[in-house]
Order: structure tokens, then sequence, then C-alpha cells
């Protein structure tokens, strides 16, 4: 194409002949910076930390990594600490994604109907899907703190001395987390299942009040199914988050108090750069997330499909 | 079963009115079209007897009960919208069993229905099928269907064929009439297709302009159009419509014709128009015949062979072109003379002005 002078009405024949960059080096300029970054941070590391969870490398320690086949698999599946982790892991997920779930879908039945500043209000339940989630940790640190923090004002408890510390009582830790995480999330599934209400067709419930449907029954038999594909997404979405949780517990608690809310991607990062700097072990760990949430995203995904066909 | 009244019902969006006040009594039973063109109210009109439309004002009566501010699902009424609505996520026989599943009923009674409703419109084989895989036709059936499964008091049906191409609307038109002899239940049916109107109804309401223009039989519509839209709305092509000048019994028309008004209609024309004065002549392409010592002449224009008949138009004047159809094999060669005569029975005169029929005896 380069050597074919084209009709260009737009810049001068001249100009063009100094300037052309053939359509192909056009397209190796943008492909290769982003090609290279991504070989080096995602792809590389992928399988780098692949062969490590076979090692029992470590990165302070000066020594090449040396082959343990499964080893490490076998150790952490074998650990009941870790079994422990997992649930609480599971725990976390159900709870936060099954609060994101209702109330999110609750609020886009709310604001599907429009009212006055029902775009407004939209838009302001979006913000907290907006920041970044080392903010939220540390403003809901704030917000939770026994001494000063408005929760505790927020739902009764007036004297701080026997106000409940959410973020350091092992039973309420996890809660806490929990609602921040839905807190946060929960906008999200509300876009999700509002855009799915929007695309039902105000014709559906027009023939279902003919039909002599209740409302409960056209919420039932229409709405639900109707959103179904793509409220199953949003829970899809937020399943793979939750199992992956890290950013907000690492800014809440730590995973403390003690291990009440280690959840798996905090034991990763425990294993990995806290005390001995186990590579090789938090590697493997990494590696059963990893299938557990290919595993669960197949099970949803089978889901959507037979939403989708009904 | 039931007899549908509405009593000065109009509506307005925002200032411009969709319908305005209009009375319209539908009887037990009755196959009653609402035709007119696109935009003159029709689907407003039906939306608001269906409920799912309100009133602005007027009323509403079921067998003499005030409906007017029901809820559709009060109503006890189907309705066959012109695309269809099915329920996509639901297999044909489960959008069948809807109506039945939300008032309850059992399994057995709803299967049954399904069935028998199915076999009635002969979609047993696509029963398991969703409306995406489905044609046209039989999306429209299993739409008929799912109206008919619960028995409603009424049906109201809009453009229900409107979808459909050409060949097939006709089959579905005979299907529908069909199914109303059969259940013989009151039917509100909407189109603008003039065709179909009078093809199906018992009654015709013409409407044009959110008014209702003429509320009667298709023979009533076609014969003894109320106005001119009538008259030009309904047959295709529509009633020739001449202006001329009435002068001592009789009326000029363009091209230097005469046309001496028939006795009869004589008193009623000078009292509507004056002894002199103009008026517009109307008749159906058949109530005029080619003969050869016809009073009337025009230019042979044009000649549209139908094999069973001819249609020839005939320029009276420059583009005063009228339609006569003729039974006689006769081919004309164009730019000729043709001359002929009206049949005095089928002749219609209307007001310039009012563009009203005018009758030949005084109305009450
Ligand atoms: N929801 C609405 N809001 C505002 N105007 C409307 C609404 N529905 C209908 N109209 C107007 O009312 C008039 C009558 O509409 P209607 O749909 O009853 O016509 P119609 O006779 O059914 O026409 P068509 O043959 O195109 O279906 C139209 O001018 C239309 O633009
Ligand atoms: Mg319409």
């Amino acid at each position: 194409m380069s050597a074919l002078p084209q009709p260009n009405p737009t810049s001068s024949s001249s100009q063009r002949a100094r300037r052309q960059i053939s359509d192909r080096t056009i397209l190796h300029l943008f492909i290769w910076p982003t090609l290279i970054l991504l070989i080096l941070i995602n792809i590389f590391p992928l399988f780098y930390s692949l062969y490590l969870s076979f090692t029992n490398y470590s990165v302070i320690s000066n020594k090449p990594p040396e082959w343990v086949g499964f080893a490490n698999f076998i150790r952490m599946l074998n650990s009941e600490e870790m079994w422990s982790y997992f649930a609480l892991t599971g725990r976390y997920a159900l709870l936060s994604v099954g609060l994101q779930t209702g109330i999110g879908f609750g609020l886009a039945l709310l604001l599907r109907e429009k009212f006055k500043a029902s775009g407004f209000l939209t838009t302001l339940i979006l913000i907290p899907m907006m920041l970044s989630p080392v903010v939220v940790g540390l403003f809901w640190k704030l917000i939770f703190n026994p001494a000063y923090g408005i929760f505790n004002y927020l739902i009764g408890f007036t004297n701080p001395a026997v106000a409940p510390d959410w973020l350091a009582q092992p039973d309420l830790a996890l809660f806490a987390i929990v609602i921040v995480d839905v807190w946060m999330w929960t906008p999200f599934v509300m876009l999700l299942c509002l855009s799915g209400l929007s695309a039902i067709p105000d014709y559906l419930y027009e023939a279902a009040a003919i039909d002599r449907a209740s409302s409960w029954f056209q919420f039932w038999r229409i709405t639900l199914p109707q959103v179904a594909p793509l409220l199953l997404i949003a829970v899809l979405f937020r399943t793979i988050e939750a199992f992956k949780a890290f950013d907000v517990v690492m800014g809440l608690t730590g995973g403390g108090p003690g291990t009440a809310t280690n959840t798996v991607a905090i034991e990763i990062y425990r294993q990995a750069f806290l005390g001995q700097f186990r590579t090789g072990r938090a590697s493997a760990l990494a590696y059963i997330v990893l299938i557990i949430i290919i595993a669960v995203s197949n099970l949803y995904i089978r889901q959507i499909n037979r939403a989708r066909e009904g | 079963m039931a007899t549908i009244e509405l009593q000065q019902v109009e509506k307005k969006f925002g200032e411009a009115y969709a319908v305005k006040p209009m009375n319209l009594t539908i009887h037990d039973g009755e196959f009653v079209v609402l035709l007119g063109p696109s935009g003159c109210g029709k689907t407003t009109t039906l939306r608001m007897i269906s409920g799912l439309e309100t009133v602005t004002d007027g009323r509403i009566l079921f067998d003499g009960r005030d409906v007017t501010w029901l809820h559709p699902s009060d109503r006890d009424i189907a309705f066959v919208f012109q695309f269809f609505a099915l329920y996509s996520h639901m297999t044909a026989r489960q959008n069948i069993a809807f109506p039945l599943q939300a008032q309850g009923e059992s399994r057995a009674v709803i299967e049954q229905r399904v069935n028998e409703v199915a076999r009635m419109l002969r979609i047993e084989h696509i029963l398991g099928q969703r409306p995406g895989a489905l044609s046209g036709g039989d999306q429209q059936r299993v739409a008929l269907a799912r109206a008919l499964v619960r028995r409603p008091a009424a049906f109201l049906m809009d453009e229900p064929l409107g979808a459909l191409d050409a060949d097939f609307r006709e089959s579905m038109r005979a299907e529908i009439k069909q199914l109303h002899i059969a259940q013989h239940a009151t039917t509100i049916y909407v189109t603008h297709d003039q065709i179909e109107a009078m093809a199906m109804g018992d009654r015709i309401v013409v409407m044009s302009d959110a008014v209702v223009q003429q509320i009667g039989t298709p023979a009533e519509v076609y014969h003894n159009p109320a106005n001119l839209f009538v008259a030009r709305f309904i047959g295709s092509p529509g009633m020739n419509l001449v202006r001329g000048r009435l002068a001592d019994g009789v009326i000029h028309l363009p091209g230097g014709n005469a046309y001496p008004v028939p006795e009869a209609w004589l008193p009623a024309l000078q009292q509507a128009v004056g002894r002199e004065g103009e008026v517009i002549v109307g008749f159906r392409p058949e109530a005029a015949d080619i003969v050869d010592d016809g009073p009337l002449a025009g230019r042979v224009y044009a000649e549209d062979l139908y094999g069973g008949y001819t249609m020839l138009h005939l320029e009276l004047e420059t583009d005063e072109i009228i339609h006569v159809r003729t039974n006689r094999q006769l081919i004309l060669p164009i730019d000729s003379t043709a001359r002929f005569a009206l049949d005095p029975a089928m002749v219609r005169f209307f007001h310039p002005q009012t563009e009203a029929a005018i009758h030949q005896e005084a109305r009450p």
C-alpha cells in the first residue's frame, strides 16, 4: 500500500511523501509496546510462577530454585489451616456476593422507575465503585474506629466504651469486611441489573397485564427470567473477585485479628512476602486458587448459557 | 361475551388529540373493525378499551358496567398485539399457558385447554419451540392461541396481520374470521387495510385525524360514504369524485359534459347548494359503463386489463381522471374518446365545502 500513491484530499502530496509511514509500521508501533509489557508483567510471571510452584524457591535465599515435584501442593492441601482459610474465603464470598446481589437487584428495581432526579441518584450510588480500594480501606478504617468512627454511632452505639470494635474483634472483623465490600460493589451489580431491566420491552408487561398476571407473577415469570443472564454475569464477576479478595482486606485488617480475616489471597501474600518468603509455596497456593476460580466460573457460565436459552 | 359501549371517550397527549370525543356501541358477538390511515387514533382507541391507556374524558361500559378506570386485568379482555408481544424466554406452550397459570388453573386444566386451542389453530407441532425460532405466521398463531385460551369476554386485535406477508395475510384473515364465527366472541379489530376491513367486519368504524368519520356495515360505508374522506378511502381505487356545477337541473362537469340530475335528487341538491351552485358528484367505477351512445365522454388515458374486467382511466379534462370499470371485452385505443353512462341509483352527491354527503331525503 505504501508504494502506491493514493489520493488523499486532506494532506498535500509533498508532505505525504516525506511523512509516509506504512500501515504495517504503524501496526507494529502500536502493538509491540503493549505486547512486551503484557509478556513481561503477565505472561512471563504466569509461567515462571507455575515453574516455581514445583520448587522450594525463596526470593530471599541465595539458592537457585530446586525441583520438589508436587510437595508444595500436597503440603498445602494437607494443611488444616489452609482449609480453614478456604472455608473463610468461601463464607466471605457467599455473604458478600449474596448481599450485593440482593441489594443491587433491589436498588435496580427501584431505580428502574423513572422519577425526579433518578438519573442523578443513580450516578451518586455508583461513586463507591469508582474509588480506589486502598482509599476505601483507609477511610472505612476511620469509619469503623470505635472511639470516633461514625459507623457505631449510626447503628446506635453512642457510648464508645461499650461499642463494638469491628476490626479488632475476631467474630466481627469478617462482617466488617463484608460490609465494606457490599458498600463498594453493590453499585456494580445494580448497574448490570439496571441495564438488564431496561432491556425488557414494555409490551411484555402489557401482555402480562392483559393476561391477568399479578405483579408478583410478572416478577417471577417475566422480570427475573429476562434479567437472569445479566444478573448471573454480575454474580460471576463478583464471585471471582471475592475469591481474590485482597486489597480492601489488606487495607482494613491485613488478615487479622489473628487469622480472623485471613482470606486465601492474604495467605498467598503472607507466604510470599512475610517471614520466610516462601515463593514456591505461595506460587502453588496461587495456582490452587486459580483452579478453583476456573472451576466455579465454568459452573456459572454453564448456568448463564442455560438462562440465555431458557 | 360482552357489549362494549364508548360514551364521549377522548384521549389527549399533551394538547394534541389522539382521539376526539367518540361514541360507539359494539353488540355482543359483533366483529367491529376500526379502519383508518396511520396515526388516526385506532391503536389509542383500542388501548383505551383494553385499559392499557387511560381515557382523558368519557366513559367505557362493558355490559353496562363502568370499567373506565379498571385495570386491564379486571376487564376480562384479550389483546393481540401487532408485533405479537410473545414472552421470548418461554416456549410456545408456556406462552399459551401463561394466562391460565396466572389465574392459578390446575395443571390438568391448563394441559387440556392449551392442547385444545393448539389443535384449533393447528400449531401442535410447534408447541415446544420458542418464539424466536418461529415464522411470523406461527408467532401470530401462538399469540392468537394465548388470547383464545382464556375464553375472554372480548377480543381486541391491533393489526394482528400487519407484520405478515401479503399471501399469508389472506389465509390468516380467513382463519381469524372462522374463529370468530366459531367462538362468536365480541371482537374489535384494528387495521389500516380497507380490503381487510371490508372482508372481515360486521361493521366498520372509519377514522381519520382522531375523528370517527362513519360507522356502518361494509356495504353502507362502500355505497353510502358519509363524506369525501370515506368515499376516497374505501375501495381501490376509491370513489370517483368530480367537481361540477348545478344549474337548471343539470350538473356541468369538466370536459364539457352535462349530467342531467335524476328527478328524485333535485330537491335535495337544490336545498343543499342552492338553485345554482357547486356540487361534487361521486360514483364508484362500477357505477359507470362504457356505452356507445353514453351521455358523458372522456379521453382514454390508460387501460388496465384484469382478465375478468377492465379498468379504464378516462381524462375528462386536464388532471381530472376518473376510473370506469367495464365487464365488456373491449380495448379502446389510447387517446380515443370513450362515451359512458352512469347508473342513476349509484350516483352520490357531496357538498363541496362541508365535504359531507347530501342525502336524498332530509334525515331526522
Ligand atoms: N404515548 C403517546 N404519546 C404521545 N403521542 C402519542 C402516543 N401514542 C400515540 N400518540 C399519537 O396519537 C396519534 C394516534 O396514534 P395511534 O397509535 O392511535 O394511531 P394509529 O391509528 O394506531 O396509527 P398506526 O396505523 O400507525 O398504528 C398519533 O399522532 C400518535 O403520534
Ligand atoms: Mg396503531
